[in-house]
Parts: C-alpha cells; structure tokens; sequence
C-alpha cells in the first residue's frame, strides 16, 4: 500500500466514523485532521499509533525504519499483554546512521528483515516507516516485497511517518495494512456460525482475558483478535467470521467497514466496560447472529453475572456513593465510563469530549445531567481548574495526566494505556471499584494536605 | 586498553540507546523556569516525555514545533516561530531550550538564520534567552545530547565577571542523578564554597511537593546562577562527557577545570574530597573522616561476596567507566561491557573488550554472569538467563525512587555496596539451598 495523499485523505474521512458526519456536513472531521499545535502539548504521532494497533499482534516481528528515536524511545512499552508469543515485545530497528541517510536505507532495511527472519522465525514481519525514512524516500513497498519473496514470509509494509498526523490516523494506517495485506489471505481449518472477530481491542493490562471466557461459555468463536493478544494466521483467516464486534473504540472503524463492503461481515460497536454496556455487548451479538437459543443463552448468563457482581460490588457502592469524579480520557470511553462509575453510584461531573463524534457527545449529555461539565479540550491548569470548580473527588484520566492529579494531591485513577489493571467485562467491573476505592480512600491524602505544624504557627510563638 | 566492537548487522534488536533529543531535554530540565522544545514531529516530544515521566514520575514540561508533511517540504521556520510565541504567551518560560531531531535535521533547517530572523520580527523575545542544541537522532545517544545540551547552556548564557574566589561551576554528565548531585552539592557545601551547577536536576526531578503547578520547571539552576559563571574560580567536572562543556569555560572565561570521570570508588572520592580542601583551603570536616572508615568496613563486609564475581554491564559510557571501577575496586571482574555510543573513555577501560551495541549483543555475552546492570528493558533479559540485575542507567521505569537514589560519595558509594552485596548474598544462599 503506498501512502499517497489520495489514501491519507480517504483515511481522514473515514464514512462509518461520525467524525466526520457534521452537522449539514460543515465543519472538518476532528479527531483524525487534528494536528498538533507548535508550543502545545502534545499527542503521540502516526507512526505510534500504527504501532498501538498492530504489535498487539504477538508472533510477528515489529521493525521499525528509521533513526533511533522512534523505537529507541517507545519499544517495550505498550500495555498489550500476551498469552502465547513474547515476540511482539521486542524492539527492532534498522538504527539509521547518518550514512544511510545520505545514502539511503533500502539495503539496510532489506538485510535488516532477513535477519529478524533468519533469528527469530517470526510468522510475520510488520516494517514501519518513520518521518525521516519518508522524507528520504525509501521505497518501503518495494522493499518488503522483495524481502518477503525472499525470506518466505509475509512482510507487511506500515506507511506511517509520524508527521503525517495524530495517534489516531495511525491506528488507520495501522488497520489499512492488514486490510491490504493479511485479511483473506490465509483460510481457517473449519468455520461455524458463531464465529466473530474482536476489532479494537488491544488487551492492555489482560483485559481480553476477562471477556473472553464469556463468549466462550455462550459457544461463541472468537475467530480473530484484531489485534489484542492477536495471531498472525488468525488474522489473515479473519474474512470468514460471520460478524465484526468493534470494541470502545473508531480507531480501526475503516476495517470493519471495508469487511463489510469486501466480505459482507456486518459489524456491531460495542464497550466493554460496566455492567450496562457489557450486557448490551452481549445481546447485540447474539441477536445479530440471530440464534433463538443463543439470546437465550445470553440472557441466563447476564442474569448470573449481574447477580454475582451485585454481591461483590455491594461493599464498594457503600463506600463510593456520592463521589464526585472529573473524567479525562478521549473517545466512547468517555461515555462507557461513565455509565460504569454511575453504576458505581458515583458522579461525573464533567468529561472531556476530545476525540468523541456527535454520538458520543450525545450519549455523554444524556448520562452526564444538566450541571455535567463537557471538557472540549484541557491543559494540565484547565484539568485543574474544573476539579476546583467541581468539587471533585478524584480524576480518572491516562497516565499523562497522573502528576497533574497527584501534584495537586488530587486522588487518580489511570484509565489508559498504560494502566496495570484489567476494568473490562464483569470481573473488571469489581476490578475498577476497588482501584476507585483504593484512591480514594487511601489514608495519605490527609497526611500530604497536611502543613507543617511549625509552618502554621503565627510568628512569636515559635520556641527559641 | 579495551578493543571496541561494533557489531556488523543491519537491525538493532532491543536498543539500549536513546535518542539525543531526549538527552537534551534531561539536561534541559535541570534548569529553572525551562521549557525545552523539540523542532521535529509530535511523535518524537510524546515519546520523550512519556519516557521522561515513566523514570521520574514527574510531571515533565516538554514541547513540540509539530512539524507536519507540508511544512517539512515548506521549511520549519513558521512553526518554530509560533511554538516560541504560543509558550511565551502561554507557559511563559524564562528559558527555551530548542533542539532539532532527525527530522529536521535529515531536512537541513538553518536554525541560527531562523532563530536570528524570529528575533528580528518579535523584538519582544530579546530578553527571553533561547539556547539551542543540534540533536539529530540518527547520531550519538542519549549521553552525547545531555553533553551536547550543556555546552550550549554555557557558551551561551554565562557573562564574564569578576572572579569570586569562593564560587566554582559543577558540569554534571548524564551518568549523575538527581539524587547525586544533590550528594555532590552537600560536599561542597560542607568545604564552604558556592557551587553553580550545570544541570541541577537535585532541584526539579528529585520528586518533591509544592505549590507550584506551572508548566515549566519549578526548579534547578536559575537564569541569574547561569549568567554568573563566567566568576567562578574553578570548575569541577563530573563526567569525561562534561569536558567539551568545561573547555568551552576555559576557552571563554579563562575558568580551569578538573574531569572526575568518577564519584563511585574510594580512589575516585578521596581525590574529590581533597581537591574540595585545595580549593576552599579549609580542612576536610570531622564526618568525612567518619564516613571514609565507614565505606571501608563496609567494603570488608562485603568483599567476599564481591570478589571473583563475573558482572555484566549494559549502561552509558559514563556510567559504565565508574561501575567498571567500582567493580574492579572490589575485585569483581567484568563479563561484558555494552554501550550506546563512542566516547575518549572506553579505549581506556580497563576490560578486554567494550561492545558499542544493543541488548541482543548484550544478551550473548552475559549469559553465564553472577550479575546484570543496566535500564529497565534488562529485566526481561535477567528473567530469560535466570541472572539477577541491578537497575541503573536510564530508562527505570519499573522500580520507585529514582529522583532520590545516590550511588556517589563515600555514603553513596556504601549504599551500592549493600545493594550489590545483598544480591550476591541472596544468590549464594540460594544456591547454598540445593
Ligand atoms: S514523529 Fe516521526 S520521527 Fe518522531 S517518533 Fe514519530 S515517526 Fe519517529
């Protein structure tokens, strides 16, 4: 797939993504066009975002075209966890030096492959270019093909200089790689009416590993994770499910779009987080499946697992009820976490609406309330600023944002990336009220408000 | 004495190098009211400075140009411009600290025209200094920026003056945390003399609470401290990177310097320690006499446990030359050495050989040590050869504390001792055990 500017722009202005379905078509598609602003804070690039949908994908190799900034700085730190293959883990670079610039670095990048090929028996290469090997020109296409002929494997070229947009076009790119290259190239061993693919979900901090024993107890495939804990082969098997579950997330929208138009996979958009959601998720594929006895299935299943999470949530709503949280996290997940904090009995005063289409913004006035405060965009003294205002108890927002909070000695909860604790599906619901319990009532928030009893002291009473 | 190996292969599997701009920004951030800015990409800021935040845990100001496609081919002027002006109206620093990337260094930006003819349009921006660096990524590594950084920051910033016969200037290298210099700071204190630290990270990434929730540093050296270099009688060099820095002084300034390469060994402090009595002409206070005998009993204590040890290394050059000798002082003896980038120091190492590399080279020629030390992506590596590993160098990012550690000064140096010493311990009982 050559990246041209034709491609970019049809990327931007994704059809299925309400980003782009402006009020009488006026005003440009936000979240992906977004770019950053000179002096601003900033977001991550294209290239990290192509890197966040695809290195979830745990048996391939990820290399990486360009100087040492980009890996160098970012390999091993994404939160995807993984069941089988450590692979995806490591850091591959093709280092560039001054003297490939000059001279180009197609050479390189092709021993590169090879080598990864030849020392770690991947079941597939994704090469990634990077700003500067853009800018040079380096033939990324052409390279991987022939090293793919080569090495007997599929190299898969990732056009996705950083300088080309924010995070979220990247996760586009990302998505337009395997549509062009691994979907439908592999057929699976056998296939049965219960088959779906998981798109968008990335299985930070394990969270898969809460969802999937559900489906598996309702005789649902999961033929394809695209891309959390994902296989290469599974991926390539994906045209053949009979349905695309999209979860939390429009990053990789085009995929379950052009499945649609090149496989006729219909796709459902689903969230996994709190109860509501989670049920809804589950009836929506069962009734678009269609299967009398699965519904029924589904509905026995929420039954159980809503009664069960009742009596573990039951001490946690108690201690929670009425706590007023400032939420800061972009996309549904604004939406889906509020439903699951008001699950909790607690209250979000105000969300941030970055990255949300008009749907999500809709969906947000309605759980928020009247006084709920929408967040278009926030700085650090913004973010701070509205929890004064609020009276807020916490903020719930991505790691980025931690030292804000706890700087203000504000309680925090990550909710991103980065986090370390699975929040999806029922046992993520008990999972997410103790960590909200946990910060907020955790005994050093009076300790580190407290000044120092000396400092207090009015002049003339100190003791000589 | 140490051959240098640089391994012929195209891909580099699990870095240990970090990029310049990165450096620089470290280096930067051990400035007052600072907010350092990369000319290049979002990506490259975001990376930074997620980086940045994962080791300190640290709210860390960092900025970007935001260099898009198009403005790549136009030229990067408009976009530093305005990065300029949006900080000064919106974080209002009292320094910018801009450095280029690969980017646009691979593009070729003439940043002193740009940032002459900047000046020249916002007349406003004459008393905001602005210090660049030139920090392509596809050269050096991170402890050629922070070095690279420093020289900037003084061959810009200081202005000549009388000599205060008490003030010295304090070059600290990449390999010194914040915890380090705070140490280093406090021996100098102790001889009575006044010392200018370039960077002072003890006072911004040494994780501490205040009131300030600006969105430049609320601390290390000020504007005023760095204009008033050019008075120091002296200056004391941590770090062989720091030399191009303390060149530049003496060029400048006529400011003699001495290079401690390091602060981690009983030969390497004692001589600190007198030089701090030569200049000050005061005697050596009572508790460092305490002190000494203590890192001496504690260096009988643990030398059993040191001794014969086979301990690879995966760090800087800076850091590596002073661990190399702190292991050496304790007759450890070095499997590996790994580095990131060329430095006057490793032909000098006293090992076989130093392999300037990645953690796959290090991977094969650590297997079979009693001991790892390198960043946090070493830990998959110990796991993988069953090898306990001591964290140092950068990135930290899964253990707590690393703006406070100190491994310099006989204090420090008797902290390393335990540490290693337990590991060692721990393995030989557990080994005893079967
Ligand atoms: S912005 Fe470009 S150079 Fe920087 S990290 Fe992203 S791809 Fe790499």
């Amino acid at each position: 797939m050559k990246l041209t500017q034709g491609k970019i722009n049809e990327l931007l202005s994704e059809s299925a993504c309400e980003h782009n379905h402006k009020k009488e078509g006026k005003g440009k598609n936000k979240s992906c066009t977004q770019v950053a602003q000179p002096g601003a804070a900033q977001g991550g690039c294209a290239f990290d975002g192509a890197m966040i949908a695809l290195v979830p994908i745990t048996d391939a190799a990820h290399l990486v075209h360009g100087p040492i900034a980009c890996a160098g700085n970012s390999w091993g730190s994404r939160g995807s966890q993984s069941s089988g293959s450590m692979l995806y883990k490591m850091g591959f670079t093709t280092d560039l030096s001054e003297n490939d610039i000059i001279f180009g670095g197609e050479k390189k990048l092709y021993k590169a492959i090879l080598e990864v090929k030849e020392r770690y028996s991947p079941a597939a290469v994704f090469v990634y270019s990077t700003c500067v090997t853009a800018l040079i020109g380096d033939d990324l296409d052409a390279v991987c093909q022939k090293a793919s002929e080569k090495a007997g494997v599929p190299v898969v070229p990732v056009n996705s200089p950083g300088f080309i947009g924010s995070k979220n076009l990247g996760n586009r790119v990302g998505g337009e790689s395997l549509l062009e290259y691994v979907v439908g190239s592999q057929e699976p061993e056998y296939t049965t009416p219960y088959d779906i693919n998981l798109i968008g979900e990335y299985n930070i901090a394990g969270e898969l590993w809460g969802v999937l024993p559900l489906f598996e107890k309702l005789g649902i495939r999961v033929l394809a994770q695209i891309t959390g804990d994902g296989r290469y082969r599974d991926i390539a098997c994906s045209h053949r499910a009979k349905l695309n579950v999209m979860i939390c997330s429009k990053a990789l929208i085009n995929m379950a779009r052009k499945m649609e138009e090149r496989y006729g996979i219909p796709y459902v958009e689903e969230s996994f987080y709190g109860v509501a959601d989670m049920n809804r998720c589950l009836r929506n594929i069962a009734a678009k499946i269609g299967d009398r006895n699965l519904q029924e299935r589904v509905e026995i299943l929420i039954a159980e697992e809503t009664a069960k999470l009742d009596e573990a949530l039951a001490p946690y709503r108690a201690r929670l009820k009425g706590k007023r949280v400032v939420l800061y996290t972009g996309g549904v997940k604004s939406w889906s976490i509020i439903s699951a904090a008001k699950d909790l009995g607690m209250e979000v005063c105000a969300t941030s609406t970055k990255k949300s289409t008009e749907e999500d913004k809709a969906r947000i006035k309605e759980l928020l309330g009247k006084d709920g405060i929408m967040l278009e965009k926030g700085n650090a003294q913004e973010l701070l600023r509205v929890i004064a205002q609020t009276r807020a108890d916490m903020l719930i927002a991505g790691g980025r944002n931690q030292y804000t909070a706890l700087k203000a000695k504000i309680p925090f909860l990550d909710i991103n990336q980065e986090r370390h604790h699975p929040y999806a599906g029922y046992v993520g619901m008990v999972e997410m009220a103790r960590e909200l319990d946990e910060a907020l009532h955790s005994p050093v928030w009076a300790q580190v408000r407290k000044p120092a009893p000396w400092a207090t002291a009015e002049p003339g009473l100190a003791i000589d | 004495m140490a051959t240098i190996a640089t391994r012929r292969k195209s891909v580099a599997v699990n870095p240990l190098k970090q990029s310049q701009p990165l450096g620089s920004a470290l280096a930067f951030l051990g400035l007052k009211g600072m907010m350092p800015l990369f000319h290049g990409s979002q990506g490259c800021t975001a990376f930074a400075k997620v980086m940045l935040v994962r080791h300190f845990r640290e709210a860390i100001p960092l900025s970007t140009t935001a260099m898009t496609e198009v403005s790549t081919v136009l030229g990067g002027e408009d976009n530093v411009e305005q990065a300029i002006l949006t900080l000064v109206e919106k974080s209002k620093p009292e320094i910018i600290g801009l450095c280029t990337t690969g980017l646009t260094e691979t593009r070729g930006d003439d940043m002193q025209g740009i940032l002459q003819s900047i000046r020249k349009r916002h007349p406003e921006l004459y008393d905001l200094p602005i210090v660049f660096v030139s920090t392509p990524d596809f050269k050096g590594a991170l402890q050629d920026g922070f070095a690279a950084t420093v020289e900037s920051i003084v061959k810009e910033l200081p202005r000549p003056g009388e000599t205060r016969p008490n003030q010295i200037t304090l070059l600290v290298s990449s390999a010194f945390a914040p915890g380090d210099v705070q140490a280093i700071k406090e021996m100098i204190a102790d001889f009575g003399l006044t010392a200018i630290v370039v960077p002072d990270l003890s006072l911004s990434m040494d994780g501490h609470l205040d009131d300030n929730s600006g969105s430049v540093t609320s601390g290390g050296t000020t504007l005023a401290e760095l204009r008033e270099i050019g008075s120091s009688v002296y200056a004391l060099v941590l770090g062989e990177s720091m030399r191009g820095a303390a060149e530049a002084l003496q060029k400048q300034f006529g400011i003699p310097y001495e290079v401690f390469p390091s602060l981690s060994n009983l030969d390497a402090i004692d001589s600190f320690i007198e030089g701090l009595a030569d200049l000050s002409g005061l005697p050596v206070p009572e508790k460092y006499y305490r002190q000494r005998a203590q890192v001496q009993d504690a260096m009988l204590d643990t030398h059993f446990f040191f001794g014969r040890k086979q301990v690879s290394l995966a760090l800087e050059p800076d850091l590596l030359w002073s661990t190399v000798h702190f292991l050496q002082s304790m007759g450890s003896e070095i499997q590996a050495a790994v580095t990131t980038t060329k430095s006057p120091l490793l032909e000098a190492l006293p090992v076989e050989s130093v392999t300037i590399g990645d953690l796959e080279d290090f991977e094969q020629l650590a297997a079979g040590s009693d001991l790892l030390i390198g960043n946090s992506h070493v830990a998959s590596i110990s796991r993988r050869l069953n090898t306990p590993l001591y964290r140092m160098g950068f990135p930290i990012f899964d253990r707590l504390g690393n703006g406070q550690r100190s491994t310099v000064g006989y204090r420090g140096m008797m902290q390393l001792l335990f540490d290693l010493g337990n590991l060692f311990l721990e393995q030989e009982e557990s080994h005893a055990k079967h």
